[in-house]
């Protein structure tokens, strides 16, 4: 049996806006699996033609799932949202990478024929499930040193990136850091950002209601003076600061998918098609390296080169890894093709949820720059991973969709058996 | 205005007060920043927000300072929600039986018109997004916003206050017939009060045009806010077709829709609740009046209301139902309960087969239902089976319920099904031989433990339980027909019962949902006591030569019904039972009728028949059994209503003197869960105490004055 791989295209994403984590957070009384509710009904609002019936998976991931982000969230959010319970759902985990692995795997699963349409997604909160909440590491880890005690703290693991690359500067750090706000700060003064956000209602037992419109996290004013001086948390005299690393936040993604047929009968746009992706573990010390060696495979799958990719969505973690990977791909700093709308240094990091936002956000620059055929979004994973993803713009002029105009896939007819899948 | 307002704080001392929480919302699109208001008492939704002196004055300073705003520039709407799940339920009348002054009344009045008037006038546009449930003085908060929009969550929005004898007098009798006309504007205000209080869920309101937008409740805030903002930038264009506007706006169409509802308060009332026709007052006068003219009125109509006894009387009664209904007074240490997984029912007749409805559908265990032979078994199965049916044709049950609940009952002529049971209850003839034999078989059967009730009507309990093994596990239960309507369970103590007894009847009586009174054995218990009193000496005064028409006409306003129809509604037989019962025990205050006898003998099902327009005339075959006097004295409706009220305060007095419940707040609860007696005059007591018939009759008050009537003024 020979069966054609579907084409599998990102439709739709959307995004609360990201709140501060803690007591003082816009969220603090919040709950996690209402923030996942409000951008699965935003999703649903958006595009009128889905019906709701059609969609065959809801993945949402969670760093932690336990509390309002346990319960498998995927199923309960989904029933919280509306969906009917003939949807089934589930909930994922790979760190900071969830919601990106929620997006592959569906993915997979509709490109594999098992369902037209999914909805993948993540949330993060971190005020309510600080990073570490509840873990028991093995004793084992420690006694046979099968990870560096370093890897689990983040931060300590981008300290030891800075060790392993020594060109890899504090100075570079914060300037990239300091590039990141204002870019963010660009791109919501452009109204780049505020399109795919939901504003979601925010309780608080003393101060009443209030509505979250825009991520709180983000520091326009932040300057090279401004950063050099803060505390390095992770080592004395060390160079991760809280000002070129994401924060502790609040927040949840959505996005939908569909192969490209089941799109096009239903209706709903093709932002971006999947082009490949691709995980890989590197040591758990250095986890912020892991997305280039993600990044490699998902090239050699797709057969392109990082000179192909026109836009970069990559998730700052810390700069250092950031850096860490334009550096190995010999791309610079200041590249207009990376993280154009900065990143999450300056509108935060909601763990399991960011994956989406960096989809999100890849859409609408394809839709903004045309000329540009293909992007990727790839992020550093706790313990030691990286994650690439690579996308076509539909917008593109060598773009082909895969779909016939009778709206079936042109590759059902007759592949031949040994004929080679490019793209 | 600190000083009446200050005034007013002394007698609501123990208000919960609603917070005016305010926060600054971006309002999406870049259609500026709104003032979003929160009401919230800093409690979860089991205490819901309502407005006291200061919650009013707190949220009066909050709107001042927004108008401020507003004039500044600062912002471009206001916006007032509630907490999860409440919006706000309406005034705090915790203090109102504190207010002993007219004055002082209308100041509550006068607080809330003065508050919502100012959110009213903002100089920018105001939404009230209704997220929850809202009643009352928070659907008047509502009406006052110039745009509303409505959860479709919502599980209860109305206007109750005529249901407890007030007016809507924060503005609701003129502002809301001028958005939705008089006709739904009378549904909300004096309709469903009068239909035991019913709500509109959100869509309802929604329907009738109450609100201008509805949102569902997952992310109803974050969506009414956006639409908001669309409103705002002329984006949505509200439109009200309902608006009172319309066609039915000409003084004709409105006054026809105030005289339709006169006409049905009129039937349900006789015209003794006056909030209702106080209420009526204002919407007619809602169609021309400025809103000063029309919140002067609600003024005085709500002082008036508030300085009525028949309004205390309708707070004392919504506090028996609300809170004793719910802490039974004397009922035994819940901890005593013993647990009960299978219950048999002695008898399958019409009462035990709605009993074993009951069960089954509220405790959720096994029921056996056991009767004399096969036939009569099977009957009272397909009874339930088919009262079941209709439930789910109601859609009141799923269909895996009804499987369920089909599963669990089975019949038998055998008793050996009761072996593994812990509660029987036998609803059989009413006759002591009869149910001492069942007591007998049955307790030959069960375990030591297993509690036998009855559900007798008047037999003695501890006389029923007198020749058994274990005469402590008998204990009264006395179910009011029909027994799925009606709320009152009287539980019966007999001499010998012990507390485990009692506090297992007590709890299986919370999960079948009845309002549970405690009773110490006597003849006819509570409700067919005071009925069988109010019966005795109503036939009494008609075979003495008052027409049964005049007797029937005296009690409007007291009884649900006139006492010749609810003799031919409880049957002419069973009330006649009733009598004797008591005859036999108390024949110095109670007689027998002998034309009901008569009645009774001739097989009459009733007084009244259906007349050549249906309405029901007397049955003349009845009134040819009626033999006259030879001396008739003709009593009039008044002279009648009187003295049986001395009979019913007589009666009562010896009730509590001899200890048949602790307090005369049970005799009310009972009149009013299980006889249908109103709100306004508290049941009974209340009534007997501020027409003076209490003193007159037993020389003294049943209730201090001001528990459910207007409290002396200040002795300055």
């Amino acid at each position: 049996m020979n069966r054609p791989r579907r084409e599998v295209v990102f439709v739709d994403g959307v995004r609360t806006p990201f709140g501060k984590a803690g007591e003082m957070g816009m969220y603090a009384q919040t709950r996690a699996d209402d923030l996942v509710v409000a951008c699965i009904r935003e999703l649903v609002r958006r595009n009128p033609s889905l019906p709701v019936e059609e969609v065959g998976d809801v993945a949402i991931a969670a760093t932690t799932q336990t509390g309002d982000q346990g319960l498998t969230i995927g199923r309960l959010a989904s029933l919280l949202a509306g969906l009917p319970n003939t949807v089934p759902g589930y909930a994922i985990d790979r760190m900071c990478a969830g919601a990106l692995t929620a997006v592959t795997t569906t993915a997979g699963a509709i490109s594999f024929g098992a369902m037209d349409v999914a909805i993948a997604g993540g949330v993060e909160h971190m005020g309510r499930h600080p990073m570490g909440e509840g873990i028991d590491p093995n004793p084992r880890i420690i006694a046979e040193k099968i990870v560096d005690p370093s890897a689990l703290v983040m931060g300590s693991t981008a300290e030891n990136l800075h060790d392993r690359y020594p060109s890899l500067t504090k100075e570079r750090s914060d300037r990239f850091a300091v590039a990141s706000q204002q870019k963010v700060a660009a791109a919501y003064e452009a109204g780049d950002i505020q399109p795919d956000l939901v504003p979601v209602a925010t309780r608080h037992a003393e101060l009443g209601y209030g509505l979250a419109t825009a991520d709180e996290p983000p520091r326009p004013g932040a300057t090279m003076e401004g950063l050099a001086d803060l505390r390095t948390p992770f080592r004395p005299h060390g160079k991760v600061t809280a000002g070129n690393s994401a924060g502790l936040n609040d927040g949840a993604t959505a996005c939908l998918l569909a192969s490209e047929e089941a799109a096009a009968r239903l209706g709903l746009p093709a932002k971006m098609r999947l082009v490949a992706f691709s995980f890989a573990g590197v040591e758990p010390e250095v986890m912020g390296y892991g997305p280039v060696p993600a990044a490699e495979k998902a090239l050699a799958q797709a057969g392109l080169s990082i000179d192909d990719i026109g836009l970069f969505e990559l998730n700052e973690a810390f700069a250092v890894q950031v850096l860490a990977f334009l550096e190995h791909f010999g791309i610079p700093d200041d590249s207009p093709k990376v993280n154009p709308y900065g990143g999450a240094i300056a509108v935060g990091h909601p763990l399991a949820a960011s994956g989406v936002r960096l989809m999100t956000q890849l859409a609408r620059q394809f839709e903004q720059q045309p000329e540009v055929r293909y992007g990727m979004t790839a992020m550093c994973i706790g313990i030691g991973m990286g994650a690439a993803v690579i996308w076509e713009n539909p917008h593109h002029a060598d773009y082909r969709s895969d779909i016939g105009a009778d709206g079936t896939s042109t590759q059902t007819d007759a592949p031949s058996e040994n004929e080679e899948v490019t793209r | 205005m600190t000083t009446p307002a200050g005034s007013l704080s002394e007698s609501f001392t123990d208000e919960v007060v609603t917070h005016a929480l305010v926060r600054d919302v971006a309002l999406p699109g870049g259609a500026g920043t709104m003032a979003l208001i929160t009401l919230d008492n800093g409690h979860d939704h089991t205490k819901p927000n309502t407005f006291g002196p200061a919650g009013l004055t707190e949220l009066a300073a909050r709107v001042r300072e927004l108008a401020a705003r507003a004039e500044a520039g600062e912002i471009v709407a206001v916006g007032v929600t509630g907490k999860p799940f409440i919006f706000a339920v309406g005034a705090d009348l915790t203090g109102v039986p504190r207010i002993d002054t007219r004055d002082k009344a209308r100041e509550v009045a006068r607080l809330g018109h003065e508050v919502f008037s100012a959110l009213s006038d903002l100089p920018v546009p105001t939404f009230a997004f209704v997220n929850g449930a809202a009643m009352g003085g928070g659907v008047e908060a509502a009406l006052s916003c110039t745009y509303r929009t409505i959860s479709s969550g919502v599980p209860a929005l109305a206007l109750p206050e005529t249901f407890l004898g007030l007016v809507p007098g924060w503005g609701g009798c003129w502002m809301l017939p001028n958005l939705v006309g008089p006709e739904r504007a009378l549904t909300v205000i004096v309709d469903n009060p009068l239909e035991q209080n019913r709500m509109l869920a959100g869509p309802k309101a929604f329907e009738l045009g109450i609100a201008d937008a509805m949102f569902e409740p997952a992310d109803f805030l974050a969506e009414s806010i956006r639409w908001a903002a669309r409103v705002l930038s002329g984006e949505v264009t509200v439109e009200r077709t309902q608006a009172g506007d319309g066609p039915g706006r000409d003084e004709a169409s409105w006054e026809a829709a105030v005289d339709a509802a006169r006409g049905r308060v009129l039937a349900r009332t006789g015209g003794k609740a006056l909030a209702p026709l106080r209420a009526l007052e204002l919407v007619s006068a809602a169609r021309t009046s400025s809103r000063e003219q029309a919140y002067a009125a609600e003024d005085e109509a709500l002082a008036d209301l508030l300085m009525s006894d028949e309004l205390r009387a309708g707070l004392y009664s919504f506090d028996l139902v609300q809170k004793r209904a719910k802490r039974p007074a004397g009922a035994p240490d819940k901890g005593l309960a013993r647990p009960v997984t299978k219950v048999g029912i002695v008898g399958a007749g019409l009462m035990a087969a709605q009993l074993a409805l009951l069960f089954v559908r509220r405790l959720e265990v096994p029921v056996v239902m056991t009767d004399v032979d096969s036939q009569r078994v099977e009957k009272g199965l397909s009874y339930v089976h088919a009262e079941i049916d209709k439930l789910v044709a109601k859609g009141r049950v799923s269909d895996d319920a009804a499987t369920r609940m089909r599963g669990l009952l089975t019949g038998d002529v055998d008793k050996a099904g009761f072996a593994d049971a812990e509660f029987v209850l036998e609803a059989v003839f009413e006759e002591m031989s009869v149910k001492k034999e069942v007591f007998a078989q049955v307790e030959a059967v069960v375990s030591p433990e297993c509690i036998l009730a009855t559900n007798t009507s008047s037999l003695s309990i501890t006389q029923m339980a007198a020749d058994l093994a274990h005469p402590e596990r008998v204990v009264g239960f006395h179910f009011f027909n029909p027994v799925a309507v009606m709320p009152l369970l009287e539980i019966i103590r007999g001499g010998a019962t012990d507390d485990a007894t009692l506090a297992t009847a007590f709890e299986v009586g919370k999960k079948l949902r009845k309002t549970r009174i405690l009773v110490n054995d006597s003849p006819s218990f509570v409700v067919n006591r005071l009925l069988g009193r109010f019966m005795s000496d109503v036939g009494r005064i008609v075979d003495a030569g008052t027409p049964i028409e005049v007797a029937d006409a005296a009690f409007s306003g007291i009884t649900p019904m006139p006492p010749f129809h609810l003799a031919g509604l409880v049957g002419p037989a069973i009330a006649l039972h009733n009598n004797e019962t008591l005859a036999a025990a108390f024949p110095d205050r109670f007689t027998v009728s002998e034309n009901a006898r008569r009645v009774v003998a001739a097989g009459k099902r009733g007084y009244y028949t259906p007349g050549p327009d249906g309405t029901p005339v007397l049955d003349p075959e009845v009134l040819d059994l009626f033999e006259a006097p030879e001396k008739p004295v003709e009593l009039s409706a008044e002279q009648v209503r009187e003295q049986v009220l001395e009979g019913l305060a007589q009666e009562a007095r010896i009730m509590l003197d001899e200890g048949v419940v602790a307090a005369p707040m049970d005799l009310d609860l009972a009149m009013i869960t299980g006889a249908g007696f109103p709100f306004f005059n508290g049941g009974l007591t209340p009534l007997l105490d501020r027409s003076g018939i209490a003193e007159r009759a037993t020389g003294g008050r049943f209730l201090p004055r001001g528990a459910a009537s207007v409290p002396e003024g200040p002795t300055t």
